[in-house]
């Protein structure tokens, strides 16, 4: 009986030790980060914790004037791994606001715990349709953009552009189809075909020799991460890259750039920034997010260093009084900081009015790949979405 | 259309050929040595890393392909000391459990040493051109170069089970390996040379597939699963099942997607085709094999009594 | 050398051991009970969730035993039973039914279906070729789920309302929900130890050691099996429906493979046909998981070695290192 008294004994202790997690220290703001750090998706969660780390240091370590402790943890891009840890944040660390997530799914599976708890949720990446429509929640608000906006810079683009022929392809899931659905919006032209690939899609040979033989003038891709490395590789390798114009969105960007190199030199990639948009505050961000970090940052560290600027101005707006939810509220609706892509204010459902850019990969003179602003194709955009949400 | 689907049949030996390389070693453990190796996977993964390593250093793709698959045969050998030798007796879970640690561990380090990115390897100067194969359409030689390669090793291997001592003594061991022991082969040297020359193949695929497919931690997870359909549709330690399933499975995958949802499009209407489409092409590989297991629960090519 | 077979040296169902099995049964389920209580002084409602995400976790992992360790059938798709039963939970509360008792009945009915029809064609084969026809529907599953685009596609899908026990809103969540996944946990089990001690139960483990001589004996071993598969089935179907009050969401990831693939490390871990053995394995693999994590954000590389350590130096599970095991080490 010892032997099982002992491993009831240990037991307990790893739920003690769980339950101590951090209660070691008592910050006056709390912040969980939930980032996806597992797996080759970690690239783009390291992008949004290094950001948001790099903000808090600037703030030196005071966000709001505040003694601020962030804690990271890993959704694993599992929705009942990340549910687990986010009730950890909510329940052991009892966090102020919750920054997360990088992908929809997850952030679905978040979204109802913490807004229920009347905490604040600050997604710098993923804006799923429903989260800025019907479901749209006064605990919730987007430092990035709903999901579709993207796609629809690039529909409107291809239009404005006399482009005939355009041949989509994307991942099959909720994402792709919201990438097909937001390029259709503005764009009236034909398409060829519509391909929906599997996700984390490896050959793209099949698709390759659809796209030869379509005679689309343009391709429009959305292809996240490891799979746009090795879309953009495989493509230029095939030699189409002379004939079709490459749009897409999350697929050449400084995530991925430094694995595609010149295989995607001259591509365009749409959203609300690029490292080299000329403002001082942008400019300071990637001068020292660089210099800290090694790599140039992106569009998701940008969003999570507005993220945090957008905590930091609410926060001093009610004197660090986190108790008043209702003032808390409205001084986030204020949106009240510099952000780093310039004008940003919030819609009735939390979503940023902002300007949307087509961008080109180019090498910077370092030798370096970057995405740089080829033109603005919208000013002070909304999302299609804000109509549905009472609030 | 008709160059279309010429296309596409090349693309689905190419895969074919890719997923050969890996089946070919699992197949052999599996037949052979009775051992469910799930860190099969690892070892395609490491030989990708390990030539960009090597590439890095030397800047030749061939040389560190090469030592790609040297580096593979190295850690399939010390796997096999340190782990595997232990279980061959133990239950097939055992062997599972510990296979999936090893996975973790391995997947989890690449990640700790090469960061979580994609990387990627230049092609070989020579072999990065593209042949024109109609007025619209290039092929890229490397493809090509890829299915050569492939094919000339699946008739080495052939050879070599077919004609050689070892060989003979590799199949008989899929049929019965108590029996080649008890006739007094050194069945614990047999296993080894088995199990080195599985991982230095996988090795040597996840090396060719990695200038196309790029490298990411956890880059053979998915492939395995895909390799375990294959050696089963095959049967299990069959040489020449694995070879034919590989070509199968690669040519129902590629022309299943994109096809799939054009005959899709004759039934439904074309929002509807969209969503089923995809999700069926996705489906096909395992319906294909449900299916063979239905009628043939043993494999296409069954080589031990009962399984 | 001959497929997969499990360990059979725990055939010996003497009193004395069925009677320790129980003692410890009982006294994991008394330390389940007590865990509302206890983490009122440490960990407070995080460590319960976990606790009880372990629970719902367990129920799963029981029904895989009844078919890995008793009936020598290790299905690779089992998470598919843990989906379903989400999704016709989250469906039925999308489209407005709320009402626990027609949800469960469906899903009973739903996953019982499911595994008579993939379990009807599944068992045609058996050893390793049934590990992989089991994944085959199971991904089918999974594709499937993946595919369902007016209930978020991949998404998965956000439940606003709680299913409604007994006129109660509130016996489904939070402290009641506890409860209640304790309740069946219990009855799963006992579910599970009584079939195991029934003539179908030996039937079951003899079809396991010897399906010939069972067969010549006069029984249908493939009836049988069919009928331990939808029982598992439907137990695990009954967990997804727990997972999706838990997490009130539902996602297609619930019936993904590598799911399918933690419940049989759960089993195997434990220590196969021994149900305390699902239920700590199932408490250790979501405890590690979450205590490591705490640690290093790259836990896997202790959880890796920890398991090939397991493998090699502790021969038949967790359950095994607890005194009452009498298989011999």
């Amino acid at each position: 009986m010892k032997k099982f008294v002992s491993a009831l004994g240990a037991i307990t202790l790893g739920a003690s030790t769980l339950g101590m997690g951090s209660m070691a220290s008592a910050e006056d703001l709390k912040i969980g980060l939930v980032v996806t750090l597992s797996g080759p998706p970690a690239v783009l969660g390291r992008q949004i914790e290094d950001a948001f780390n790099l903000a808090v240091e600037d703030m030196d370590g005071k966000v709001g004037g505040l003694d601020t402790q962030v804690i990271v943890v890993d959704s694993e891009l599992k929705p009942d791994v990340a549910l687990t840890r986010v009730k950890g944040l909510l329940e052991r660390d009892e966090v102020d606001f919750v920054v997360g997530t990088v992908f929809s799914n997850v952030l679905g599976a978040i979204f109802k715990p913490i807004t229920r708890s009347e905490t604040f949720l600050i997604s710098p990446n993923a804006g799923p349709s429903t989260l800025a429509g019907k479901n749209c929640n006064p605990y919730f608000f987007s430092t990035s953009y709903q999901n579709n906006q993207n796609f629809e810079v690039l529909g409107k683009y291809a239009q404005e552009q006399g482009i005939r022929s355009v041949f989509m392809m994307v991942p099959n899931y909720q994402a792709g189809r919201d990438a097909v659905e937001g390029f259709k919006k503005y764009y009236t032209g034909d398409i060829t075909n519509e391909v929906f690939t599997p996700l984390g899609h490896k050959d793209f040979s099949a698709e390759i020799a659809q796209m030869s033989t379509s005679n689309a003038e343009a391709l429009f891709t959305f292809m996240p991460g490891g799979m746009g490395v090795r879309f953009v590789k495989q493509f230029r390798d095939s030699g189409l890259a002379d004939k079709m114009k490459f749009l897409s969105s999350f697929t050449v960007d400084e995530a991925t750039l430094p694995a595609q190199k010149d295989a995607a030199l001259g591509f365009f990639g749409a959203t609300t920034w690029a490292p080299n948009l000329d403002l001082p505050q942008s400019k300071a961000f990637v001068a020292s997010f660089e210099k800290k970090y090694g790599y140039i940052p992106g569009g998701f560290a940008m969003q999570a260093y507005d993220a945090a600027l957008l905590i930091d101005s609410a926060v001093r707006a009610v004197g660090g009084d986190m108790s008043n939810k209702d003032a808390v509220r409205k001084a986030l609706e204020a949106a009240d900081f510099k952000s780093l892509r310039g004008k940003f204010s919030f819609n009735n459902n939390h979503f940023p009015i902002q300007d949307f850019y087509l961008l080109r990969v180019a090498q910077r003179q370092d030798g370096k790949y970057w995405t740089e602003i080829d033109t603005k194709v919208f000013e002070g955009y909304k999302d299609s979405f804000a109509s549905e949400c009472k609030m | 259309m008709t160059t279309l689907f010429l296309i596409q049949l090349l693309n689905g030996v190419q895969y074919g050929v890719l997923l050969f390389l890996i089946a070919a070693g699992l197949t052999l453990v599996f037949g052979v040595v009775g051992f469910i190796n799930l860190a099969h996977g690892v070892q395609y993964m490491i030989g990708a890393y390990m030539t960009f390593v090597f590439q890095s250093i030397t800047g030749d793709f061939f040389g560190a392909l090469l030592l790609g698959m040297v580096a593979a045969l190295i850690l399939g050998l010390t796997l096999e000391v340190l782990v595997f030798r232990h279980l061959y007796e133990r239950d097939h879970l055992d062997q599972v459990l510990a296979t999936f640690g090893i996975i973790l561990f391995v997947n989890e380090a690449a990640k700790v040493i090469w960061g979580p990115g994609t990387l990627t390897i230049a092609m070989p100067e020579i072999l990065s051109g593209t042949i024109q194969l109609t007025d619209n359409l290039l092929y890229p030689v490397y493809r090509i170069a890829l299915i050569g390669m492939g094919v000339s090793v699946a008739l080495l291997l052939y050879v070599i089970v077919t004609k050689t001592r070892v060989g003979m003594l590799i199949r008989a061991g899929a049929t019965n390996a108590s029996m080649v022991s008890a006739l007094g082969v050194n069945i614990h040297r047999l296993f080894m040379i088995v199990f080195g020359f599985g991982a230095m193949l996988a090795g040597f695929a996840g090396a060719l597939a990695a200038p196309i497919f790029t490298i990411e931690p956890g880059m053979g997870d998915d492939l395995l699963i895909v390799t375990f359909v294959v050696i089963i549709i095959g049967g299990i330690g069959s040489i020449r099942g694995a070879f034919i399933a590989a070509l199968l499975v690669g040519l129902i995958d590629t022309l299943g997607r994109t096809l799939a949802t054009d005959v899709m499009r004759l039934f439904f209407d074309a929002s509807a085709a969209n969503q089923i489409g995809p999700s069926l092409a996705a489906m096909l590989i395992y319906i294909f094999m449900a299916a063979i297991l239905f009628f043939r629960p043993q494999g296409l090519f069954p080589t031990q009594e009962a399984a | 050398m001959s497929g997969v077979s499990t360990s059979g040296s725990r055939e010996t169902f003497s009193g004395k051991r069925v009677d320790r099995s129980l003692v410890v049964g009982w006294s994991i389920m008394a330390l389940l009970m007590l865990t509302p209580f206890l983490t009122e002084f440490a960990g407070g409602n995080y460590v319960q969730n976990i606790v009880l995400k372990a629970m719902i976790l367990a129920i799963a992992a029981v029904s895989l035993d009844l078919l890995i360790g008793h009936g020598g059938l290790v299905s690779f798709g089992h998470a598919a039973f843990l989906g379903l039963g989400s999704y016709v939970t989250g469906v039925a509360l999308h489209e407005g039914v709320v009402g626990a008792v027609p949800i469960i009945a469906m899903v009973v009915i739903f996953c019982g279906l499911f595994a008579m029809i993939t379990g009807a064609i599944s068992l045609r084969t058996s050893g390793v070729y049934f590990i992989m026809i089991t994944l085959a529907f199971g991904q089918m599953l999974f594709f499937s789920l993946s595919s369902l685009s007016s209930y978020g596609g991949d998404d998965g899908l956000t439940l606003w309302d709680t299913p409604i026990l007994f006129g109660q809103d509130d016996l489904l969540r939070g402290t009641g929900l506890f409860y209640v996944t304790l309740i069946l946990l219990v009855a799963c089990w006992l579910l599970v130890w009584r079939l195991s001690l029934s003539r179908f139960g030996r039937v079951l483990r003899a079809a396991k050691e010897n399906p010939q001589r069972v067969s010549t004996l006069g029984f249908n071993i493939f009836h049988i099996r069919l009928i331990a598969y939808v029982i598992a089935g439907t137990l695990a179907g009954v967990a997804g429906f727990l997972t999706a009050c838990q997490t009130e969401f539902i996602s297609p990831s619930t019936a993904a493979w590598q799911n399918s693939g933690n419940l049989i490390i759960m089993v195997v871990l434990g220590g196969l046909g021994t149900r305390n053995g699902a239920v700590l394995g199932a408490l250790f693999v979501v405890f590690a998981e979450e205590g490591l994590s705490l640690i290093t954000h790259d836990w896997r590389l202790i959880f890796g070695p920890v398991l090939v350590l397991f493998v090699l130096f502790a021969k038949g599970g967790i359950a095994n290192l607890l005194p009452n095991s009498t298989a011999g080490q």
